[in-house]
């Protein structure tokens, strides 16, 4: 029982991982239906990102994330304009093979700029942690767990409250519409983008704390399971983002304790397939019938 | 009415395949294609099979995969594994056809539930079921896991180049059949070709499981070719370089897949001491091309040697 909640406690904290960059990927396919590929790379370069402040110039946790959050930021707004924004009426396979595109590029780049050896990542966090019942969590999973509850409310209040959040729901229900509101779409969208490359910036750092190790292809197989989180949990819905990405590490964390880490990802895999074929609208999402 | 198959364009075809083995044939001896270049000519063979089955089912049929090279790593390991157990080349001819009955069946397993979603959900769907193959091949022990296997060459250019032109020929027979206008048809309007009497699912997944075929024949002769094979090499990112042949080609047009593969060759060959550079390139030429010109190369093109022998009159 104790091994359960310690796999538990594991899988929480490697969720909201995943869901911070799932949330994204949601908010992306909700406002202009692109699956944005490169979002997982974005989440690479926040590790980056973090690791250079970090390093070079010594500084902390916190202004480490931060500065994360804002190179991802604009790095998101800069792909929308250059590469997705021609493409805005485009089929949506042409939008995913560009997205495709810039994935590789990123990588590539990074691989070029920071070498292709892994490098490790400073402690930033302190060590140790604390024993409730035998069940051990580590002070970095504390913070984690906290940040990204904090970010979550942050979105949600962003989304739900203010001005831009109204604009971004008006868009994802009906971009024409909300165009002859006086709702300036294009305005809308770069922001999206910011904020969803932000909250992967975020993920990125502090998955570089997690693990302790960085590497330019680190962010495909996130990438991948954050977007299967979205899948999950609802494409389009953002607490349905959340959901899932929690359940997708709580799986992950479980299957490799208790039957091989080998097959975690092939589990993943599945359970997206299991998802797509059952119910394509995701957990929380309403089967929408399509209208000829 | 059955078509005869002889005709005076069909016996120019003949001629000009003919032609082009003698070439190479000439080139090698003459020493001006060494070993080098002769790596570079099977691979691009290789990628010319890969990316028309490909292109037969996101050009043709309009179905997006980006798992094909799951069942290129089915061909390949089964040639592999033949190889293993069996003498060299009744082994590697077992393998093919162990291969192609493998991954004709995996994707039949595939298709039956994935085939029903739409693009991009097909394209993720697909994705999963490529990465899901790699994955039990790796666990397997009959491969030896992540290690791989290290094989003895079989193949040289002559059997790949022959295996090409029976790819090619199966997959443009398909293309050009009832069969073929009826997955044209679904590329065209799904629905209204199902109210025209068309079973699209049927045909969805005829072309799914030819295309999984014809690429697990390429993975085979990558194995008799290449001396190791490992799990890693058939990973998501190769679905994509296949990928970026046939969406730089044109999706739908077979000449621009074969043309895009042998000049993506000569890039790569050109570039072999820029390896990071050429990423980065590849990266900016797929989102330019994406913007500029989301046709590809050629559209939907085809180079037909009956008009290129008679003109403008054929058009007429």
């Amino acid at each position: 029982m104790v091994q359960f909640f310690q796999q538990l406690i594991n899988g929480l904290s490697l969720g909201s991982i995943y869901a911070l960059i799932a949330l994204g990927y949601t908010m992306v396919y909700g406002i202009i239906k692109l699956i944005n590929f490169a979002h997982g790379d974005i989440y690479m370069i926040g590790a980056y990102v973090g690791f250079i402040i970090s390093t070079k110039f010594n500084l902390g946790f916190f202004p480490s994330l931060i500065g994360a959050m804002i190179f991802c930021a604009i790095l998101g707004i800069l792909i929308e304009t250059i590469a997705y924004k021609p493409l805005r009426n485009a089929t949506r396979i042409t939008a995913l093979i560009t997205a495709i595109g810039v994935s590789y590029f990123l990588e590539a780049t990074t691989q070029q700029v920071m070498s292709t050896t892994p490098r490790s990542f400073p402690a930033l966090l302190p060590a140790g942690g604390i024993k409730i019942y035998g069940v051990g969590i580590s002070y970095q999973q504390i913070i984690m767990l906290f940040i990204t509850v904090v970010l979550m409310l942050a979105l949600q209040f962003v989304v739900n409250k203010t001005k831009v959040g109204r604009a971004m729901r008006a868009v994802s229900v009906d971009s024409d519409a909300a165009k002859l509101m006086g709702v300036d779409v294009n305005k809308t969208i770069s922001f999206t983008f910011a904020i969803g490359s932000a909250l992967a910036g975020a993920a990125g750092v502090m998955v570089g704390i997690y693990y302790n190790s960085i590497n330019p292809l680190m962010g495909l197989i996130p990438g991948l399971k954050a977007f299967i989180a979205a899948v999950f949990g609802g494409i389009g819905i953002i607490p349905g983002a959340m959901l899932g990405g929690v359940l997708i590490g709580i799986i992950e964390t479980l299957v490799s304790g208790y039957w091989s880490s080998l097959y975690r990802d092939a589990v993943v895999y599945v359970v997206l397939i299991v998802i797509l074929v059952v119910k394509p609208a995701g957990l929380l999402g309403k089967n929408v019938k399509e209208k000829v | 009415m059955k078509k005869n198959q002889f005709t005076f364009i069909n016996l120019c075809w003949l001629v000009l395949i003919v032609f082009i083995y003698f070439l190479i044939n000439i080139l090698i001896s003459l020493g001006v294609l060494n070993a080098v270049y002769q790596t570079v000519l099977v691979t691009v063979m290789i990628n010319i099979i890969l990316a028309i089955s490909l292109n037969m089912i996101i050009g043709i049929t309009g179905q997006f995969s980006l798992g094909h090279a799951g069942f290129m790593a089915i061909g390949a390991y089964s040639a592999g594994v033949a190889l293993k157990l069996f003498s060299q080349s009744t082994g590697f001819y077992m393998g093919i056809a162990l291969g192609m009955f493998f991954s004709g069946i995996m994707a039949l397993i595939v298709a039956i539930p994935t085939l029903r979603l739409k693009g991009d959900y097909l394209a993720i769907a697909t994705l999963g079921f490529g990465e899901i193959i790699r994955i039990i091949i790796q666990n397997m022990k009959v491969t030896n896991g992540a290690a791989g296997l290290v094989l003895t060459k079989v193949a040289d250019w002559k059997i790949v180049f022959v295996f090409l032109i029976i790819s090619i020929l199966i997959i443009l027979f398909f293309s050009n059949s009832a069969i073929g206008r009826a997955c044209i048809s679904v590329r065209e309007d799904e629905i209204a070709s199902e109210t025209m009497g068309i079973n699209t699912t049927k045909y969805k997944i005829m072309a799914f499981v030819v295309g999984a075929v014809i690429a697990s024949i390429a993975g085979a002769l990558y194995a008799g070719s290449f001396y190791v094979i490992k799990p890693d090499m058939f990973s998501f990112n190769k679905s994509i370089d296949i990928l970026v042949i046939v969406v730089f080609g044109g999706m739908g047009s077979f000449t621009g897949s074969i043309l895009s593969a042998i000049i993506i060759g000569i890039i790569n060959t050109a570039l072999q001491s820029f390896a990071g550079i050429r990423t980065i390139a590849y990266g900016i030429i797929l989102v330019m091309i994406m913007i500029f010109r989301p046709k590809g190369l050629l559209g939907s093109y085809e180079f037909k040697l009956s008009k290129f022998l008679k003109g403008k009159e054929e058009n007429q």
